[in-house]
Formats: C-alpha cells, structure tokens, sequence
C-alpha cells in the first residue's frame, strides 16, 4: 500500500469548510423534504381513507407507483424531465431559484411522501374503528374527526416508524449529487478528485452520516422505552 | 411529444446491446439484483445468527457492522468498495463487481435484522421444547428454528429484493451499464425526450417491482397460516 494519510488536509483550511457547507445543504435539502413529504403523505394517506373512489384510487396509484420506482430514476425524471410537462410559470420560477436544488426537493419529497403515507394509513388503521365512528355520531365532520381525533392519536403511535423514514430520507438525499447539488457526498467526491486523498474525505463524511443514524435511532429507543408503551385504548 | 426515440431504443432499455455486445439495461438491472441477493442472503445469515449469539465476541462485530452500514447512504458504500478498496489492495475491481460486492454488503445488515426479527418471532417454547428433546443448540436452530424462521420471513425477503431492485439504479454512478445509464447514454445521444425516456424506465422498474410486491403481499397472507403462536 503506498497511500499517505493526510488527515490534517480534510479536518482544516479548506477543505473543512467544504465538509461543513456539504452538511448544511444536507441537513437543509433533508429538513425541507421532510416537512413537504409530511404534508402530502398526510394528504394522501387521509385520501386512502376518504371512502371517495377517485380520491382512494388517486392515493393507491400515488403509493405505489413511487414507492417502486428508484429514486434515482425520478431525481431524473424531475431534474431533465420536467421541462416538457411543469407549466410554465413554475418553470420560471424554478429557474430562477437554485433548480438542482429545487428538482431534488421535488424528487425526495414525493418518494418519500408514498412511503410516509403508507406509514400514517397503517397508523391511522391501528386506532380502534369506533372512535370514528364516536367522533362522527359527535356530530364532528370527516374532517374534523380526522383532524381532532384519529389524526393526534396516530401519529403518538407512528412517531418511530415516521423518524426513521426522515433517516431513510436523509441518507437517499446523498442520490442529489448525481445533478450536482453540492451535499456532503458530492463535496466527499469533490475533494477526492481534487486532492487525491479520497480516503480521509469519505472517512470523515461517512463517519458523519453514521453519527446523524446513530443519534435518531437512540432517539427512538428512548421514545419507545419511555413514551410509546404509555398509549393505551 | 418523441415517443418514437423510446421505440427505436426499447430493445436498449431490455437487454443492451446484446447478443452483438455486452448485456445491459433492464437484464443487467435484475441479474445485479439477483446475484446480490444470493450473496446477502447468506452473508446475512451469518450475520444475523452471530447477532443472536450471546457470546460477545460474536454478538459484538454484528452489531457494529449492522449499525455502521444501516447507518451509511448506500451511495457511500459503494464509493468505498469502488474508489477506497483499490488503495488499500492495490487492485481495481471492474465495475460490476464492485457494485456486487457493494450491494452484497450493504443488503446483508439489512437481511441480518430480517433473520434476527424472524427468530425472535418464533414463540420461545419452540427452543424450549426443541433442547428438551435431546438436540443440541446448533442443531435445535438448524432443524426446528431456522426452517420455521426462514419460512415466515419470505415476505420480508421479497421486500428487501424489491429495494434493492430499486438500488440497482446505483450502479449506473461508478458505470455499470444497467437500465438508468442506459436511459442517460440515450438521453444524451438525442437530448430531445428526457421526458419520454425517464418516465418509460420508470414503468420498467415498476412493472419489475410491483410484480414482486403483489408477490409478497400473497406469500404473507398464504403463509400466515403456518405460523406457530405463543400463548
């Protein structure tokens, strides 16, 4: 093996700083995927449920169609895709804004959202049918007994499965590197290729996505030990 | 609206350029899928049952090597065994088989937490009553644990060859000529129809996925019937 290791190059100087814009776009493109994907995941999992045919098929179709097709496949779909069908308004807009970083919000939010839907659906079906049926017999709306009642309650019991979808996300969001947004492994992959020292580089960013996994599951062992076994019916 | 490009190269999506050249697209996709969940299936299993094993020195290498790739983008793993591995052995790997061993890796944490929750699954009497009949530990797993145990995570492995279908997509970053590249190379040849071509793969991989998720969903419901039940 003939390799210097160099690791004062990528934990000083330039180099560091790279490192650490790379972990803000990450944490940044994640954090705002995460909350669009929550929205729409609600909504279409409350779609599954409406009883409304065309709104469950919208939802049925929605799920599974982006929960098996690769993420990769739909970052390309967004980012060289999109042109022909986005109208055109929200294609100025989009130019406008930083569009590698918008096509992969746009790619990470909707495949994620499938997932998320499908995991409030199963959550919204673990909580007993006669609380609806309560809530309703209240003289509460679908909406509203969706809102007040299922919804709150649901989501206690989902928190886990939901946090370790947002982990999921975080690590996929590494796919956006492939359309040049500038996250932690594109800066891993920028400065093995200019300094040749790809080893400390990928050692320290790996060494950091770990650290982000390692935290959130401890966070969801607490919460299950702790939080989870106190819901009761 | 150039629906004719993605005619014209369908037969590139499906199999490459063979039986004239090497095999690619959507074949390539699936044979990288179906050798790297061969390979993760036993690497897993190893894994796994040293996971449940309560000698440290066992349990302990299984659960750092669990937590270190379940918690590492595969995208990272593959640049480790792509880029890294050449450094330290001095040997470039070609790309398919640097994606392989990449995928076998990263699959088989993710198959030993399958076997550690299928084993767990399984009503303790099932060991109980298996040691109380004279077997010992290793043959108590091998005849009576494992065989119920695999059986009832058949659903979960369909699921994970589903994902990792899916992950095949990866490949196409070091080079492997699967379905995505294959979809790039024609994209970049015409550049007038990134729509067309982009949402064709995408059914491919679909079609590819939905069927083994129809699949799973069925052997879960068929196979429910043969669980055994704790009290």
């Amino acid at each position: 093996m003939q390799y210097q290791f160099d690791w004062g190059l990528v934990l000083s100087g330039e180099y560091r700083e790279w490192i650490i814009q790379g972990l803000i776009t990450t944490l940044k493109i994640s954090g705002i995927s995460i909350v669009f994907s929550m929205i729409i995941g609600t909504i279409i999992a409350v779609f599954r449920l409406s009883r409304i045919k065309v709104l469950e098929w919208i939802s049925l179709a929605y799920t599974e169609f982006f929960r098996n097709t690769p993420l990769l496949v739909q970052i390309f779909f967004w980012y060289f895709g999109s042109d022909s069908i986005l109208p055109k308004v929200v294609k100025e807009w989009l130019y406008k804004q930083d569009f590698e970083f918008a096509a992969g919000v746009i790619a990470l939010t909707i495949y994620t959202s499938a997932f998320i839907a499908e995991e409030i659906r199963s959550g919204i079906n673990s909580i007993p049918k006669n609380q609806i049926e309560a809530s309703r017999a209240c003289g509460l709306s679908f909406i509203q007994s969706m809102q007040y009642v299922i919804l709150p309650q649901a989501f206690r019991i989902i928190i886990p499965p939901l946090i370790s979808q947002f982990l999921n996300l975080t690590k996929n969001s590494s796919l956006v590197m492939t359309i040049g947004v500038m996250e932690l492994t594109y800066m891993a992959r920028q400065i093995e290729s200019y300094t040749f020292h790809g080893f400390e580089a990928f050692t320290v960013v790996t060494l950091i996505y770990i650290a982000i996994s390692l935290t959130i599951s401890i966070i969801i062992n607490v919460y299950n030990r702790y939080f989870l076994r106190t819901i009761r019916y | 609206m150039h629906w004719d490009i993605v005619w014209n190269n369908f037969s590139y999506f499906l199999i490459g350029a063979y039986p004239q050249g090497p095999l690619g697209g959507l074949a390539m996709s699936i044979l990288l899928a179906l050798g790297s969940i061969f390979g993760a299936f036993w690497l897993g299993l190893g894994i796994g049952l040293m996971r449940l094993s309560k000698r440290p020195y066992l349990k302990y290498p299984a659960l750092v090597y669990i937590e270190i790739i379940r918690g590492t983008p595969l995208l990272m793993v593959i640049f480790w065994f792509y880029f890294l591995a050449p450094i330290l052995f001095n040997e470039t790997l070609p790309e398919a088989t640097s994606a392989l061993i990449s995928f076998i890796v990263f699959t088989s944490a993710y198959i030993a937490e399958i076997v550690r929750a299928g084993v767990l699954g399984l009503p303790k009497g099932q060991m109980e009553a298996a040691r109380s009949t004279g077997l010992n530990h290793t043959q108590a797993m091998l005849y009576i644990i494992l065989p119920q145990a695999l059986r009832n995570m058949i659903p979960s492995f369909v699921n994970q060859f589903v994902s990792l279908t899916k992950d095949t997509s990866l490949a196409y970053i070091i080079g492997v000529n699967e379905l995505t590249r294959a979809a790039t190379q024609v994209n970049n040849r015409t550049l007038i129809a990134p729509m067309e071509i982009f949402l064709t793969i995408a059914v491919l991989y679909f079609i590819v996925c939905y069927v083994l998720t129809s699949i799973s969903r069925r052997l879960e419901k068929q196979l429910a019937r043969y669980q055994a039940r704790g009290k």
